[in-house]
């Protein structure tokens, strides 16, 4: 009985630290901002009929599930291709694909953006080369537009997609794909209809991952979007800081978070959080 | 060792992907060395001045510095909190474990720009009372930057915890071991790799960290990635080239000083 008291002091002193830190600075000040999102200006729900009202919002809030969409389609198609490599290819490949993968993943998002400015913009290398050319006489809009704001989210989240894809291979069995080849399948009918349908949660994991990042992004299209491809993020920072509307800002932030959970918990439901990592 | 190896056309897809991924950590080299004050691409001439600008310029000594005594900082805070946490939940095993480790993963789960205005709202709150802990303030960034680090760290924790054989803890406690001298003595250097790991993500994040940063300093508190942020939004500043220069290869080379070192691990 006394080991057992003390059993349940100690874990009590050693958890106490981080759960009294995270309650006093994440969980009170986030009721605090939905409290903001029922009280500023006015108290009541107007900040939640502005939601479903606003054509402004609404606009921002279409962009953002179009962007995230073809992000997702996207950055999970490209992942997988420099996946398998990384999985499954000979020791050389497999050392490039990785250089390949975890050299971006660890610079910061905000390095990544620039070189795609330094990349895109009209005085950028792609249209400095073609002007060279002469395969163009006006630079192109490469950037701040929405196929910027595309080319660099895809551009950060490709890696993040890769590690689920990568856990999924690794625990598929080589014997599978043998007996397909052996029985007289080819290369891409094997690929396709035994390889892919055997990642599925894989694939679904790091679609809902990419999503999930793309929904909430804020630096990659504030930068390459030029504040012309504004997405929910920027539209919450923009209503803190730029037209203090305070209320608004929170309520977009408790739907954003409500709508990320939602689809965290569809996720769990298909995919184990072990098959993430 | 797969026996499946790709074929010719997944090659070529997979190497348009890591063209795809390289290629704007190598356009700034080229911008990096322009003589144009302005971004471009230099022609013909080539010039270091943005580098000496880096070095020459208060501002960016500054920053850099701000930023190391922020990532140190909120890295041991959260560092300690984290072990202590993943302590409690592998010695003893509390009820409700999984409910309390998910509620400390959420800042890494809820969409960043939430967790934002979220410490924006604590630190505006704090700053009502204390003018060098709050809004702004260098102490009011390393506890936010704490509280985005701590779930990463949790997680390293709880991983290199799970790898642990439980015998020699079940070994040391039958011997009359106090949970002191477990933690100390057995646990902790059972798992050294595991903390230091999770103090050195939980720098290099904080030494990122970008997207709650803006929300939560104005003017004093302005952290490399904050001064960053202020040359990229308005006129492009090529010094930013040169910086993402410098970070990139400090990257590469930690990359392959790790590889090698996991290489010679596994050799042996």
């Amino acid at each position: 009985m006394r080991s057992y008291l003390s059993d349940r002091m100690g874990a009590a002193l050693l958890m106490a630290p981080l759960l009294l830190f995270l309650v006093l600075a994440y969980a009170w000040p986030f009721l605090g901002v939905v409290k903001w999102s029922f009280t500023l200006p006015t108290p009541g729900l107007g900040q939640y009929e502005a939601l479903l009202t606003d054509d402004l919002v609404q606009s921002v809030f279409i962009r953002t599930l179009r962007i995230a969409a073809i992000v997702t389609v996207v950055s999970v198609a490209a992942a997988y291709a420099i996946t398998v490599v990384w999985v499954r290819g000979t020791p050389a490949q497999r050392l490039i694909a990785e250089f390949c993968i975890l050299v971006p993943f660890w610079i910061s998002v905000l390095t990544r953006a620039f070189g795609w400015v330094a990349l895109l913009s009209n005085r950028g290398l792609i249209n400095t080369w073609l002007q060279a050319i002469g395969f163009i006489s006006e630079p192109l809009a490469l950037v701040r537009n929405e196929f910027g704001v595309i080319v660099g989210m895809t551009h950060f989240l490709i890696p993040f997609a890769v590690f689920p894809l990568a856990s999924a291979m690794r625990s598929l069995d080589d014997r599978v794909l043998l007996a397909a080849r052996g029985l007289g399948s080819s290369r891409m009918r094997t690929f396709w209809t035994v390889f892919v349908p055997m990642t599925r949660s894989g694939i679904i994991g790091a679609a809902m991952i990419v999503f999930v990042f793309s929904l909430g992004f804020f630096v990659t299209p504030a930068i390459l979007g030029g504040g012309r491809s504004v997405m929910i993020a920027e539209l919450i920072y923009l209503r803190i800081f730029q037209s203090p509307d305070w209320g608004l800002g929170a309520a977009i932030s408790v739907v954003l978070v409500l709508f990320v959970g939602a689809l965290m918990a569809l996720l769990f439901r298909y995919v184990r959080p072990k098959q993430l990592i | 060792m797969p026996t499946y190896r790709p074929g010719p056309v997944s090659l070529v897809i997979a190497a348009f992907v890591a063209l795809f991924l390289l290629m704007p950590l190598l356009a700034v080299i080229p911008v990096s060395l322009t003589p144009s004050r302005m971004l471009a691409m230099p022609s013909g001439e080539l010039s270091l001045r943005h580098y000496r600008a880096l070095i020459e310029d208060p501002r960016w000594i500054g920053s850099i510095l701000l930023s190391i005594r922020i990532g140190i900082v909120s890295s041991a805070f959260s560092t300690v909190l984290a072990l202590c946490f993943s302590l409690g939940v592998w010695m003893f095993q509390p009820r409700f474990t999984a409910a309390l480790v998910g509620f400390v993963l959420l800042p890494m789960v809820v969409p960043p720009v939430v967790s934002a205005i979220t410490l924006y709202f604590l630190l505006t709150s704090i700053s009502g009372f204390s003018s060098f802990f709050g809004y702004d303030t260098w102490l009011g960034v390393a506890m936010a930057h704490s509280v985005m680090t701590v779930p990463f760290a949790t997680v390293l924790m709880l991983v290199s915890l799970s790898q642990l054989d439980r015998r020699i803890d079940l070994a040391a406690r039958g011997l009359g071991a106090t949970v002191w001298e477990r933690a100390t003595r057995i646990i902790m250097p059972n798992i050294k790799f595991g903390i230091v790991t999770a103090a050195l993500l939980s720098f290099v994040l904080s030494w990122e960290e970008i997207g709650v940063t803006l929300f939560i300093t104005s003017v004093n508190a302005i952290t490399l990635p904050r001064l960053m942020w202020m040359g990229l939004r308005d006129n492009i500043d090529p010094a930013i080239a040169a910086l993402s220069v410098i970070l990139i290869i400090i990257t590469v080379l930690v990359l392959a000083v790790r590889s090698l070192v996991v290489r010679q691990r596994g050799g042996h």
